[in-house]
């Protein structure tokens, strides 16, 4: 029985010494980077992708046929706040994060300063795509730097305003055109027995879109510190709006993106959206009875004759400073987000809508559409997307704000606090979290 | 003080209300499932109306390619591999433990119990560094070597070997001949088979809902789990409506194999529990 009992001790011991070697073993895996300029690689590479696009595979597979000496292994997912940023952070640490992946605009601050990113601006390739794209949607990765880039763009998600044509036309309410007509239609509409929209108590993206359209700046980067201004004077005029409405009980307030929330668009409760251009499937799918009856208008204006657009969604095609191949992960990269064989492919297999200039005249974006009674819906959105304001930078920490800011948003709609209070408390609460991360933050 | 005797009729109500607060959501689950394209709001909640299971089922095990099956495979292979394997180590462990004496043996039983109050969801990062480390992260075996272990298992084990298999057998089994090795698989096994099953089944459900690891450990959706794979189309529903149907569907026919499990095997589960309590 003693042999037994030192076996096991031995074993135990070694089982504790291999974890203990583990842990402490070096940490500066993710230090080890790829080379710093954008030199081509000499010979086949094969490249990593993580994104979580359904039906990627297709696309990647075109390009796998075209180019042998760069091979893309593709790996899908879970959405970025699903999952699969953490496991980004957690794989740069680790040192086998993949070559490029898939990060939404609002989430590549994040990683830009946790220094996980490859700067692609010393790519020519890359450098000479920029005209390629539409101006905001390079802003996004560049964080209007010159001469730096952190991620190729993907996808946009401008926004117009969705709305019952046929319910506008038969209780002879005008179609808004600015803020001000919006809201006196809200009046006609709950008259006649509907909400003109539902306010969303959680997607605080969606709010971000509305203030950008009103010319808001929330976050800001001198080079050194952050500012955080979830509460200037253009927030507060779109925060103020929209309480406005809540207190009149114009606009309903069930949580979005459930059957509840579906069911008061199918059953024509809520007569308009104002959302980004991915929404058209949304009510397609989630209101069809309601098919054939809705349209599509440009955003409603601040200023009567203006034409600006808010921007809701979209994302980058990154490189992970781990990637020993920049230069082939760009290429890869531009391709995919620029070549009219994988922008069509892209739209049709998942519906993304395409960061280029030449992207918003694919045929199937000049096509009329059926659900909304065969207007050419796409139309409203590419000259939406030239309208958004360049300026918009994100935060390093928008998980965090915007579970604070929807937790307010969701007290506010039950009446408890406003818009405003919620977002002041989202502030303080992300400078905070930017402290407690280390991130320089000027208050 | 007179004890009040509940009439069994009473007994019975609370029962049928139990029953019906469970089965609610499963039937809930089952008719959303039959709707056709996850027009979840369309008519009754709890009745079914144009009724098309079997076209969303074939839409399921079609779309991209058969991966839904392909996630059931796995799921399959995780759970039953690692709570058939799991179950012979806790069983031999928690056996040794409680036959054999030696120095130690309560420091070991001790550091075992205290693995059953860190909770699996806490392991998972400090292991996917550990996999990365030894090029395992995101390999079937980053889901599978961790899914082998189950202190709660080897407590069990060990509380049950003590009741139920006596010294004197095994003493009666050395004179006799018997190998140590021997004696366990042909002798201890039987007596412990009411342990095995209960041990097997809470290893079953701890390995089948185990979410945090895989989701961590893997980024081949061809090694997902079922689990794994649902949540990952359920975070895309919002902008692609159309996978809305699949969750649905997919939820549905991922508890299947649960049910089967369950009722097969519920008989020893409660034998188990039992011999598990009295100690």
């Amino acid at each position: 029985m003693r042999f037994r009992a030192r076996s096991i001790a031995i074993l135990l011991l070694s089982t504790l010494s291999i974890t203990a070697c583990s842990s402490g073993g070096d940490d500066d895996a993710a230090t080890t980077t790829g080379t710093a300029s954008c030199a081509p690689s000499s010979g086949p590479v094969t490249l990593t992708y993580t994104t979580w696009i359904p039906n990627i595979e297709k696309v990647v597979d075109v390009w796998n046929k075209a180019n042998p000496d760069i091979q893309v292994k593709v790996q899908t997912g879970p959405n970025g706040n699903g999952g699969t940023y953490a496991n980004f952070f957690n794989q740069l640490k680790a040192g086998n994060a993949p070559d490029l992946g898939h990060i939404e605009y609002d989430a590549l601050p994040s990683f830009r300063v946790q220094d996980g990113l490859t700067d692609l601006g010393s790519c020519d390739i890359v450098a000479q795509s920029q005209s390629k794209f539409i101006d905001w949607t390079w802003n996004q990765v560049s964080f209007g730097e010159q001469g730096h880039v952190y991620g190729i763009p993907q996808d946009a998600g401008p926004m117009a305003l969705f709305y019952r044509k046929d319910l506008f036309e038969k209780n002879n309410i005008p179609v808004p055109t600015t803020w001000d007509e919006y809201a006196a239609a809200a009046e006609k509409v709950k008259a006649a027995g509907g909400y003109i929209t539902n306010f969303s108590q959680s997607d605080i993206n969606q709010f971000a879109g509305l203030a950008w359209q009103a010319g808001a700046h929330w976050f800001g980067n001198d080079g050194t510190n952050w500012t955080v201004s979830m509460t200037d004077d253009a927030t507060k005029k779109v925060a103020d709006y929209w309480q406005g409405l809540i207190d009149k009980k114009l606009v309903s307030s069930v949580p979005p993106w459930t059957p509840e929330w579906d069911n008061a668009y199918n059953s024509s409760s809520a007569w308009t959206w104002v959302s980004a251009v991915w929404g058209a499937n949304s009510i397609a799918s989630g209101a069809p009875k309601t098919s054939g009856k809705w349209a599509v208008a440009p955003m409603p204006q601040w200023t009567a004759g203006d034409k600006v657009a808010g921007n809701w969604g979209g994302s980058s095609t990154a490189v992970f400073k781990t990637s020993k191949h920049p230069y082939e992960a760009a290429k890869f990269a531009l391709w995919l987000n620029t070549s009219t064989e994988a922008l069509t492919l892209l739209n049709k297999e998942a519906n993304l809508y395409p960061a280029t200039k030449e992207g918003a005249s694919l045929p199937a974006l000049k096509e009329g559409v059926d659900f909304y009674g065969g207007q050419k819906i796409y139309d409203v959105f590419a000259e939406a997307s030239t309208e958004v304001k360049a300026d918009f930078t994100w935060g390093p920490t928008m998980t965090q704000t915007y579970a604070d800011a929807s937790d307010g948003f969701k007290k506010a709609v039950t009446g408890q606090g406003t818009l405003t209070q919620a977002l002041t408390d989202a502030q303080s609460k992300t400078i905070s979290t930017l402290k407690s991360q280390s991130i320089p933050v000027k208050e | 003080m007179a004890a009040f005797k509940l009439p069994k009729y009473g007994a019975m109500l609370v029962m049928a209300v139990f029953t019906l607060y469970f089965l609610t959501p499963l039937w809930w689950l089952f008719v959303a499932s039959g709707k056709k394209d996850g027009q979840v709001t369309e008519g009754s909640p709890l009745l079914p109306d144009h009724f098309s299971l079997g076209e969303n089922l074939s839409q399921l095990f079609r779309y991209n390619d058969g991966i839904f099956l392909r996630w059931m495979a796995n799921s399959i292979a995780y759970t039953v591999g690692a709570a058939l394997l799991g179950t012979l180590l806790a069983g031999m462990c928690g056996y040794a433990l409680a036959k054999y004496v030696f120095r130690g043996r309560e420091l070991i039983f001790n550091i075992v119990l205290g693995g059953v109050l860190v909770p699996a969801t806490a392991l998972a990062l400090p292991l996917f560094l550990m996999f990365s480390k030894v090029e395992l992260a995101n390999t079937f075996w980053a889901v599978f070597l961790p899914s082998l272990v189950n202190p709660f298992g080897v407590y069990l084990g060990r509380i049950y070997a003590a009741a139920s298999v006596p010294d004197e057998l095994l003493e009666a089994a050395r004179i006799d001949g018997s190998g140590e090795v021997r004696t366990f698989f042909t002798l201890s096994t039987r007596l412990m088979a009411p342990a095995f099953v209960t041990i097997f089944l809470f290893h079953f459900v701890a390995v089948w809902n185990n979410f945090m690891l895989p989701l961590i450990m893997l980024g081949n959706e061809r090694l997902f789990p079922v689990t794994l794979g649902l949540y990952s189309w359920n975070t895309q529903v919002n902008q692609h409506p159309e996978l809305r149907a699949l969750v649905l569907v997919g939820a549905f026919v991922s508890i299947v194999p649960m049910v089967i499990a369950f009722l097969s095997l519920q008989r020893f589960w409660r034998s188990g529990l039992g011999a598990g309590s009295i100690k």
